[in-house]
C-alpha cells in the first residue's frame, strides 16, 4: 500500500471527524427554532439552551473541515483543484452558510434585542440547513462522477449537479444530521428541552431511516464494491438500533453512539465507493482523477504523515477534554439573563 | 471583463478584508493574556476588568476573522485551480499544518476560555488564553511561509513529468529568509495594531471618565492600559523598522522589479535618491517627474551602505526578464506599488506620535483630560490597520504579473504568471461570487464596526466588576451558567 492510499484513508478520517462533530452542530442549528417552539412558556431560554449545547465546541469542530480542505490541498492537489473549481456554486453556497452561521452564533447574544436575535437565528438556521443539505449533494456528485476530461478540466452541466441521486444524497445527510442533532440535544439537556428533543427524534426517526436506507442502497447498487455491502449492513443495523433506542426515550448516550456509527458507515461507504478514484470521470474512466494521478509527491506525503501522526492524536485528546469539561446537561432554567447591550446607548 | 481580473479583484478584496481582523486578533490575544496574567498574579481587579473589557472586543473581532478566513483556504481551489495544481505539492502542506498545529488549538482553547471562566481553575483558564495567543501567531507563521513561497520560492524543484513544483525540503521552505522576515514584520505590525487599539480606546476612556468625574477608573484602569498599549506600540515600531529593513534588503535582491517600482526607479542608477514625491501623467515610466528626493536613503535601504550602490531600473529589468522568460510585461502597476509603499510607512507615523504624546501626558501619574486628546486617540485607532492593508497591497501588487515569482538563485523553472494560475471559469461565474462576497462582507463590516463601537462606548460592564466565585462542586445541575451565548 502506497502513501497516497494511506492519505486517502486519512482524508476520509478528517471528513469523518468533520461530519461526526459538525453533524450535530448542523442538527442543533436546524432544530433550535422548532424545539424552542414546542414547549409552552418563554421560547428564548429554550432557544439558548439548545444553542449552548454546542456553544464552547462548535468552532473547534469546524476546524476539522478546514483541516480536511488543507489536507486535500496538500495530499491531493489535483483533486483539490478539480473539485473546488468545478463545484463552484455549491461551494459558494456552503461558504456563504458558514460565514453567516459563524457570525450569527458569536454575535447573537451581543445585543439584547428581539429583532437582532431574530436575524441571528435566521443566520444560524440558514447556515445550518444549507451545508447540511449541500455536503450530501457534494459527496453524491463525487461518487457519481463528473465530466472530467483528459486535462482534468470539468465542463459542468446542471444535470451533473442536480439529479435524483444527488438530491437524495442531500436529503439523506440533512435527515441524518437532524436526527443526530436531536439526539445530541437530548443528551446535553435536561428538563422540558430534553423531553422535546426526544419527541423530535422519535418523529424524525422513521423518515430519516427511509432516506438513509434509500441513499445507501442506491450508492451500493450503482457504485459500491463487494466489501461495502458489509458497511451498508453496519449502517442499517446501527440505524435500526438508533431508532429502537430513541423510541425508549432513554439511553440517549447509546442512541448518540449508534447514530454516530451510522454517519461513520455512510462516510466509509461513500469513500469506499469512490476509491481509488477521487473524481470519477463520466466521459472516460481513464480520465478519472485518482489517488495516484492527483496525489502529491512521496516526500510531501511523508512530511504530512508525520504532521498528522503527531498532531491529530493531540487534537483528539484536547478536544475530548473540552467535551469532558462541558459535560453537564443544560436546562432552560439555567440560562442566565442576556448580558447583551441594549440596541441604543441609554 | 476577463476572468483573471475578476479573480484578482476577488482575491484582493477578500484578503485585504480578512486582514482587517487578523492583525487585531494576533495583536490583542497576547496582550489580553498579559492583562489576565497580571490579574492572576497581583489579584488587582482592575486588570480583571480590563481583561473582560478587551476580551469582549477581541471576541467580536475574532468571529469575523474566522468567518472570512474560511474563504481564504477555499478560493485557491475555486478561482486559482491551475495555480493549485502547479504548487499544491509545496503550498498545501503549510495550509494543512496551519489547521492541524495552530487553528485547532486556537478554536478549541478559545471556546474553553469563553465558557470556562468559573468552570476551570484560574491557572488552567489563564493557560487557555496563552495557548490561543501562541496559536494565532503560529497560524501566522504557516500562512506567511506559504505566501513567501509565492514571493521567493525555495525548497522546491520543477518536475517535468508532473509539470509542477515539488517540495524538496520542508525545513528550507519553513526557514525561507523572505518568510522569516515577513513573519517578524507581520507579527510586529499586529502587535502595533493591538497595542494602538488598547492605548487609543483607553485614552478615549481616560478623558471620558474624567469628564464624568464619578469614579477613579481613569487612574486605576485606563491609565495603566494606555501606558501598556503605548509601550507595546513603540516597541513594535522599533521591531517593524528592523524587520521591514531586513525584508527590503532581501527584496532588492530577490524581487528587484518590485523595489524598483516602489521607488519609481525607471533607469539603472548608481546611488539613486529616495523619492518622497513623484508624479506622473500616465502610469508608466515615460511621464514621471521626481519632485522631492532625499539622498543616501535608498542605497542604505537596499544594501546597508550610503555609497557605491547601483540599482537596476524598471526598464532594464523588464528587458532582462523578457530575455529570460519570453515576451511579456513584467512590470507591476507603478502607481499602486509606489503609493502603497509610502502609505504603509506614512500611516505608521500616527501611532508613533500618538504613543509618544500619550506617554508624555500620562507621565508621573498625570491624567490628561483634553478633548483633543480623545479625538486624536480615535483618529489614530485605525491607522495601523490601514498601514497593514497598504503593506499587503504593496507586496502582492508588487509581485505582479507573477503568482509565483521566479527566484534568481533557485530552480529557474519554478515560476508562474497570474494569468496561468487562474481557473478556466466563465467570467460571469466569478462575478457572481465576487458580488456575493462583496455584499455580505460590506454588511458584516458595518455590523462589526457598530458592535465594536457600541461595546467601546459602553466600557467595562457592571457584571464584570468582580470575578465570579468558582462554582461549588455538585452545583452544576441547578446553578445558572456563568456564561451562555
Amino acid at each position: 500500500m502506497a502513501l497516497h492510499d494511506v492519505w486517502f484513508g486519512l482524508l476520509a478520517v478528517l471528513f469523518l471527524g468533520f461530519l461526526i462533530l459538525e453533524g450535530f452542530d448542523f442538527g442543533v442549528g436546524m432544530l433550535m427554532e422548532p424545539i424552542a417552539r414546542m414547549g409552552s412558556g418563554d421560547r428564548e431560554p429554550r432557544r439558548r439552551a439548545v444553542l449552548n449545547t454546542i456553544g464552547p465546541v462548535w468552532d473547534g469542530n469546524e476546524v476539522w473541515l478546514l483541516t480536511a480542505g488543507g489536507a486535500m490541498f496538500a495530499a491531493f492537489p489535483g483533486m483539490y483543484a478539480t473539485v473546488f473549481s468545478s463545484l463552484y456554486l455549491p461551494l459558494l453556497a456552503i461558504l456563504f452558510g458558514m460565514i453567516v452561521r459563524a457570525v450569527s452564533i458569536e454575535w447573537r447574544g451581543k445585543v439584547d434585542d428581539p429583532k437582532w436575535r431574530g436575524w441571528a437565528d435566521f443566520g444560524i438556521a440558514a447556515g445550518s440547513w444549507l451545508p447540511a443539505v449541500l455536503w450530501g449533494v457534494a459527496f453524491a456528485i463525487l461518487v457519481r462522477g463528473l465530466p472530467v476530461d483528459a486535462e482534468h478540466q470539468v465542463n459542468l452541466s446542471v444535470t451533473d449537479v442536480l439529479s435524483a441521486y444527488t438530491l437524495l444524497g442531500g436529503l439523506a445527510t440533512c435527515g441524518l444530521f437532524l436526527l443526530y442533532g436531536a439526539i445530541f440535544v437530548a443528551l446535553k439537556t435536561s428538563g422540558s428541552v430534553h423531553d422535546d428533543a426526544f419527541r423530535v427524534a422519535v418523529r424524525l426517526s422513521l423518515p430519516v431511516t427511509v432516506l438513509v436506507a434509500g441513499f445507501g442502497i442506491w450508492t451500493q447498487l450503482a457504485h459500491g464494491k463487494a466489501w461495502t455491502w458489509l458497511v451498508l449492513g453496519v449502517a442499517v443495523v446501527a440505524q435500526l438500533a438508533t431508532v429502537a433506542l430513541v423510541f425508549t426515550r432513554r439511553h440517549e448516550g447509546w442512541a448518540f453512539l449508534c447514530s454516530a456509527v451510522v454517519i461513520t458507515a455512510v462516510v466509509v461507504l461513500l469513500f469506499g465507493a469512490m476509491y481509488p478514484n477521487l473524481v470519477p470521470s463520466t466521459l472516460d474512466p481513464r480520465w478519472s482523477v485518482t489517488v495516484s494521478n492527483a496525489s502529491s509527491s512521496a516526500y510531501t506525503l511523508k512530511i504530512m504523515t508525520w504532521a498528522a501522526a503527531i498532531f491529530a492524536p493531540l487534537v483528539v485528546a484536547y478536544q475530548s477534554w473540552t467535551y469532558w469539561v462541558f459535560r453537564q446537561r443544560i436546562s432552560a432554567d439555567q440560562i442566565p439573563p442576556s448580558i447583551g447591550l441594549a440596541r441604543r446607548t441609554p | 471583463m476577463n476572468v483573471v481580473d475578476v479573480s484578482r479583484w476577488q482575491f484582493g478584496i477578500t484578503t485585504v478584508y480578512h486582514f482587517i481582523f487578523v492583525p487585531l486578533t494576533i495583536g490583542l490575544a497576547p496582550l489580553i493574556a498579559v492583562m489576565q496574567t497580571i490579574w492572576v498574579a497581583t489579584d488587582n481587579v482592575a486588570w480583571y476588568r480590563l481583561t473582560k473589557f478587551f476580551g469582549k472586543l477581541f471576541l467580536i473581532n475574532f468571529a469575523l476573522g474566522v468567518a472570512t478566513g474560511i474563504v481564504q483556504e477555499f478560493q485557491f481551489g475555486m478561482n486559482w485551480s491551475e495555480y493549485s495544481r502547479f504548487v499544491g505539492d509545496v503550498f498545501g502542506a503549510p495550509l494543512a499544518m496551519e489547521g492541524l498545529a495552530a487553528f485547532f488549538f486556537e478554536s478549541t482553547f478559545l471556546g474553553l476560555w469563553i465558557f470556562g471562566w468559573s468552570r476551570l481553575p484560574r491557572l488552567v483558564h489563564l493557560a487557555c488564553i496563552w495557548i490561543v495567543a501562541v496559536a494565532v501567531n503560529l497560524s501566522a507563521f504557516f500562512i506567511i511561509a506559504a505566501n513567501s513561497f509565492m514571493q521567493h520560492p525555495v525548497g522546491a524543484h520543477y518536475n517535468p513529468t508532473t509539470k509542477r513544483a515539488e517540495l524538496e525540503s520542508i525545513s528550507t521552505l519553513f526557514t525561507n529568509n523572505t518568510g522569516l522576515a515577513a513573519f517578524g514584520h507581520t507579527v510586529t505590525a499586529s502587535l502595533l495594531t493591538g497595542g494602538t487599539f488598547i492605548a487609543a480606546v483607553s485614552s478615549w476612556w481616560i478623558v471620558r471618565s474624567h469628564s464624568q468625574t464619578e469614579n477613579g477608573d481613569a487612574r486605576s484602569i485606563y491609565r495603566p492600559a494606555t501606558i501598556l498599549g503605548c509601550w507595546v506600540a513603540l516597541a513594535a515600531t522599533v521591531a517593524l523598522f528592523f524587520s521591514g529593513d531586513a525584508q527590503g534588503k532581501l527584496m532588492f535582491h530577490q524581487q528587484p522589479m518590485k523595489m524598483a517600482s516602489a521607488e519609481s526607479l525607471c533607469d539603472t542608477q548608481t546611488d539613486p535618491e529616495f523619492s518622497i514625491l513623484t508624479v506622473g501623467r500616465q502610469n508608466n515610466c515615460d511621464s514621471l517627474t521626481r519632485v522631492i528626493e532625499v539622498p543616501y536613503v535608498l542605497p542604505f535601504l537596499a544594501k546597508g551602505r550610503f555609497h557605491d550602490v547601483t540599482l537596476q531600473g524598471v526598464r532594464d529589468i523588464q528587458r532582462d526578464d523578457q530575455q529570460r522568460f519570453g515576451a511579456g510585461d513584467y512590470r507591476p502597476n507603478l502607481f499602486v506599488t509606489y503609493w502603497s509603499f509610502r502609505a504603509m510607512i506614512g500611516f505608521l507615523l500616527f501611532p508613533v506620535l500618538f504613543a509618544l504624546t500619550a506617554l508624555w501626558l500620562t507621565r508621573g501619574g498625570r491624567i490628561p483630560n483634553g478633548r483633543w486628546f480623545s479625538r486624536l486617540a480615535l483618529l489614530t485607532l485605525p491607522t495601523p490597520i490601514l498601514a497593514s492593508s497598504a503593506g499587503w497591497v504593496f507586496t502582492e501588487m508588487g509581485r505582479q504579473p507573477w503568482i509565483v515569482a521566479p527566484n534568481p538563485t533557485g530552480d529557474p523553472k519554478v515560476h508562474l504568471v497570474v494569468a496561468d494560475g487562474v481557473s478556466h471559469h466563465a467570467p460571469v461565474m466569478v462575478v457572481i461570487s465576487l458580488v456575493t462576497f462583496t455584499l455580505i462582507y460590506a454588511v458584516l463590516a458595518v455590523i462589526w464596526f457598530w458592535l465594536l463601537k457600541r461595546y467601546v462606548v459602553e466600557g467595562p460592564q457592571e457584571h464584570d466588576a468582580e470575578p465570579a466565585a468558582p462554582a461549588p462542586p455538585g452545583a452544576d445541575e441547578v446553578a445558572p451558567l456563568s456564561f451562555a451565548y
